[in-house]
């Protein structure tokens, strides 16, 4: 780790911090991308089934 | 508005976008505060730098719970279709900030306390409220018939509710490992003020998030619902428009 930013580092505990941002960012995706599928598979329907 | 599906609809469609670029704005100005401009902490070093996603998450857990319990209630207390809509899509979403409040936990806790868990009351009462929300999603989800899974998903949620006074004050009736609350609507703040700016910017960042998610949920199951609707066709055809 040696040669890293400290702002990278952390003083050690970068692993954790930014760990806890990658959990973030990956949980929020997923249930934007699930968010957004609700409105998209009415709208493949409507496409499908125009009637 | 909350009463018409056409209405709700079109001001979800309407204020996504702006929700959406809000939560990015908000998120890189709560960060670049957080990490380039909040100095170490005397005490818990770097690692304290969890809080501006775990305070904010913790909060919109609790909060995201009280609004899906609030509108279950309107839905079955007054056959209002849109406050079960609106309920089953904070679920999610409420879900998704009560893992990530336990996740940054668990990471916050390992390097501070030396222990990724332990059953005290305050993160115990914390998964309670996980189970609560994945318990309402798979009781819907198991019932077809959609007004019967109104009904029996907002007894759930609102038997539920008891769970989030009891997360706030655990703190404060056991002796738990967990630290007591730093910010407070009836006390001065016991942090820097300029920590307490960061985490604040991201609070907000998480509302516009939970707006826009929830939004967006609400307004597909809306459409899944009165699906073949003159107004659904409507409102597809001139959203998809917007989009072209």
């Amino acid at each position: 780790m040696q040669g890293l930013p400290d702002w990278i580092t952390l003083g050690g505990h970068g692993l954790y911090v930014w760990g806890s941002y990658a959990v973030t960012l990956v949980a929020m995706l997923v249930d934007a991308w699930s968010a957004r599928r609700a409105v998209q598979q009415q709208r493949d329907r409507l496409e499908e089934d125009p009637t | 508005m909350f009463a018409s599906p056409p209405r709700f609809c079109a001001m979800a469609a309407a204020t996504t976008p702006w929700l959406w670029a809000a939560c990015l704005v908000l998120t890189l100005a709560g960060l670049y505060i957080g990490f380039a401009v909040a100095p170490t902490d005397a005490t818990q070093g770097e690692s304290y730098r969890i809080i501006y996603i775990h305070v904010p998450a913790a909060w919109m857990s609790m909060i995201l719970y009280v609004a899906m319990a609030f509108w279950a209630a309107v839905g079955w207390a007054f056959n209002a279709r849109m406050g079960s809509l609106l309920a089953h899509a904070l679920a999610p979403t409420g879900a998704m900030f009560t893992f990530v409040a336990l996740w940054t936990g668990a990471l916050w806790g390992r390097p501070t306390w030396g222990t990724w868990w332990v059953w005290d009351a305050r993160l115990t009462s914390e998964l309670v409220l996980l189970f609560l929300y994945l318990g309402y999603i798979a009781l819907r989800a198991a019932i077809d018939d959609e007004q019967r899974a109104d009904k029996a998903s907002a007894l759930l949620a609102i038997v539920g509710v008891v769970n989030v006074p009891i997360i706030y004050f655990s703190v404060r009736w056991w002796n738990t490992l967990h630290q007591g609350a730093s910010v407070s609507l009836t006390a001065a703040p016991r942090m820097a003020q300029i920590m307490l700016t960061g985490m604040l910017v991201m609070t907000f960042a998480c509302w516009a998030y939970a707006f826009a998610a929830v939004f967006t949920r609400a307004r597909g199951y809306a459409l899944e619902r009165d699906a073949g609707a003159a107004w659904v066709h409507e409102h597809l055809e001139t959203h998809a428009k917007e989009r072209a």
